[in-house]
């Protein structure tokens, strides 16, 4: 489809909610417990404007300004695998007497995410690529997957932690999205250019009757999008990375990290592109029903790796090392493509601000 | 297996048809089934409300398999108490077996250590029922003492049909006439063509890297030796991450491999 463009203010963009929540459950940021969470959202109110987050190696912020910009932070410490693959789920039940295993289907209304920025089109991407896998799709993932509408947002700024240029994966949304806002700011006036992509969006929008941009305003909104870009404060070099992880299994720099990492596992738990889990297995009190939940596990936990004579993964650099290199070297093995798409959230939600790009570079040039 | 996609994660409650002792640890398990899996594969047994774990078919017949399992925790432990009739829940077969085909025209080593012998034994079985397209083939065995040894009512069946036995022990008990000490001692002892021969081995990783070196000082090549992986596995379908063994998934590219493909890893720690 050729992309169509429009150009909304705040009341298109309120009237734009207030349509697609006629389809789907809307989901978006909003401010909780001093963080940009995604919630469901209904009106612009929801909305974090005017917050804009710093973010730094174990650095998270938000700061209320009085910028009206709605999409002014960047990601927080939720990414939307919370709700395409929900950190617990239940995948079945079963009574005793009958022994029918009852499968849990969850029946819900189409979902539709509002700001999703291009890191995490690219997270959502190489999750489709993760649970598409295994030895069957992961229906329980692509049921969820397979309706969403998608309202991606062009980054016009990022923090010191968002390496996205790096990764190939931003901050312009190139991938699988409906609409693409661009918030665009001159003097006193707000608009947001909208980018239609699919067929479904076009069709959504028809009744808005919204308004075509002006040069100016595409002008404006493809200037900030690339002024940001090149002013990414971040960069990291994956040029011979993979071979380079996978060739240092023996390096002291792991034991050196390890004096530093927690095992916290906060890392694994904010990616997102991390799909590891557990299954946990449960009876009722009555002993007579069995259920069967699966949540998020991470590989910094020592059970994670626990076979029975003792875990395979026993220290916290074996563990760094097991995350680090599947991360950036062994997923291109397994699905084609990097399990990191530059977000930093790893960066920040380490409490004690380990970061990712520093410790590969320091293995892949050799440093102790 | 025909199943609908998240029927993977939904296990089948079927009865147990025989329990039946092996050793003082472990036992075997008869269930129904309509698949027949092929050697090496396993499926993931769930006890009501305890929990699942992954265990290999120690033998196929018609509509049933045998399960052989150590009770060593939680879930085994759990399944050491069903008794005829108790339902068990099954999800499988999974992973990939025993390349047996490669093995036929050629003479084939086995080695196992312990528990170990449970997945190799529809290997011996196919064996011992079509010995003529194989040439010599040879069970080594290890154990930690003769009661520990496994099946060993089929070793004479085995043996009539013409598989050499060769066995030891860690301590020995009364009543052994076979060998004590390591298993990897015994492999000098087989006389095998190292052009021609190809080696299917189970058991601790550490004897199955001592087993992979004494047969290459035989002339054993490297991609003619398999083994079979063991790794925590939640999930078996490649979606929980636990079985990851550098860039593969045991359940999914396993449990068994050929040496070549491990080689690199097995001699890094805590991979
Ligand atoms: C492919 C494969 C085939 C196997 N075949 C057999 C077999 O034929 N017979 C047999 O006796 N054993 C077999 N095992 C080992 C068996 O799965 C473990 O002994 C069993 O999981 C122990 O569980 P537990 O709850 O009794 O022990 P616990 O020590 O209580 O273990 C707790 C949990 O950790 C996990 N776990 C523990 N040990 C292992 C392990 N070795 N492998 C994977 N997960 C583990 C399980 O989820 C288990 O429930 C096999 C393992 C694999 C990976
Ligand atoms: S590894 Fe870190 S920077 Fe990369 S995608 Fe995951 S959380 Fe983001
Ligand atoms: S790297 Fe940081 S966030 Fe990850 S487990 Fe270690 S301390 Fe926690």
């Amino acid at each position: 489809m050729k992309e169509t463009l429009y150009s909304l203010d705040i009341g298109d963009f309120e009237r734009l909610l207030t349509v697609i929540q006629s389809h789907f459950e809307l989901y978006g940021p909003t401010v909780r417990d001093s963080a940009v969470v995604y919630e469901k959202v209904e009106t612009t109110r929801d909305l974090p404007q005017g917050w804009v987050d710093d973010q730094a190696p174990g650095r998270y912020r938000l700061e209320k300004t009085d910028s009206p910009l709605f999409f002014g932070h960047v990601v927080g410490p939720q990414s939307w695998k919370k709700y395409l693959f929900p950190a617990r789920e239940q995948l079945w039940s079963v009574k005793k007497e009958s022994a029918q295993v009852k499968r849990s289907a969850n029946p819900q209304k189409p979902m539709a995410f509002l700001g999703v920025r291009s890191c995490e089109l690219a997270a959502i991407e190489v999750q489709d690529k993760v649970f598409s896998h295994g030895t069957q799709p992961d229906a329980f993932y692509h049921r969820r997957r397979n309706d969403l509408f998608i309202v991606a947002v062009n980054c016009t700024t990022s923090s010191r932690n968002c390496f996205c240029t790096s990764m190939n994966s931003g901050p312009k949304c190139n991938g699988n999205f409906d609409l693409a806002l661009t918030e665009v700011l001159d003097g006193a006036i707000h608009r947001i250019v909208v980018e239609v992509k699919s067929k479904r969006a076009q069709d959504l929008i028809a009744p808005l009757h919204l308004k075509t941009p002006s040069p100016a305003e595409i002008a404006a909104a493809q200037h900030a999008v690339e002024e940001n870009a090149k002013t990414m404060a971040r960069s990291f070099s994956t040029e011979g990375l993979k071979e380079s992880l996978q060739n240092s299994p023996d390096h002291p720099r792991w034991n050196k990290i390890a004096e530093r990492c927690l095992d916290c596992a906060n890392c694994t738990m904010v990616c997102p592109t991390c799909f590891c889990s557990s299954t946990v297995d449960t009876t009722d009190l009555t002993g007579d029903n069995a259920e069967r939940w699966r949540q998020w596990d991470s590989c910094f936990n020592l059970e994670f790796s626990y076979i029975h004579g003792g875990e395979i993964r026993k220290s916290t650099a074996s563990r760094y090392r097991q995350w680090l290199t599947h991360k950036l070297a062994n997923w291109w093995d397994q699905f084609g493509t990097s399990g990191c798409v530059g977000c930093g959230r790893c960066i920040s939600w380490c409490p004690v601000g380990i970061d990712l790009t520093e410790e590969a570079t320091a293995i892949q040039e050799g440093q102790e | 297996m025909d199943k609908s996609p998240h029927e993977w994660m939904t296990p089948t409650f079927v009865p147990i048809l025989q329990v039946r002792p092996e050793s003082s640890d472990t036992f075997s398990i008869e269930l129904e089934s309509e698949h027949f899996p092929s050697p090496g594969q396993f499926n993931m047994l769930y006890v009501f409300g305890v929990g699942e774990v992954p265990i290999s078919v120690s033998r196929a017949k018609a509509s049933r398999y045998i399960h052989t399992i150590r009770s060593v925790g939680a879930v085994t432990q759990a399944l050491r108490k069903l008794k005829t009739g108790d339902l068990v829940g099954v999800r499988g077969p999974f992973g990939r077996g025993w390349p047996i085909e490669k093995a036929k025209g050629r003479d084939l080593l086995i080695l196992a250590g312990g528990i170990g012998l449970a997945p190799l034994r529809p290997i011996l079985d196919e064996a011992a029922r079509n010995i003529e397209q194989f040439k010599n083939v040879t069970l080594l065995y290890g154990a930690r003492k003769p009661s520990d040894c496994l099946f060993k009512e089929d070793w004479e069946n085995w043996e009539r049909a013409g598989i050499n036995i060769l066995a030891t022990v860690d301590a020995t008990e009364t009543n052994w006439n076979r060998s004590v000490g390591v298993v990897t001692k015994l492999i000098p002892k087989v006389k095998f063509d190292p052009a021609n021969a190809i080696s299917f081995v189970c058991g601790p990783e550490i004897m199955m890297l001592f087993c992979v070196e004494a047969l290459n000082n035989q002339g054993m090549e490297e991609h003619n030796i398999y083994l079979s992986m063991e790794r925590n596995m939640k999930c078996a379908v490649g979606y929980c991450g636990h079985c990851q063994f550098g860039v593969d998934f045991i359940c999914k590219q396993g449990p068994v491999f050929p040496y070549p493909a491990l080689k690199s890893r097995l001699k890094v720690r805590e991979i």
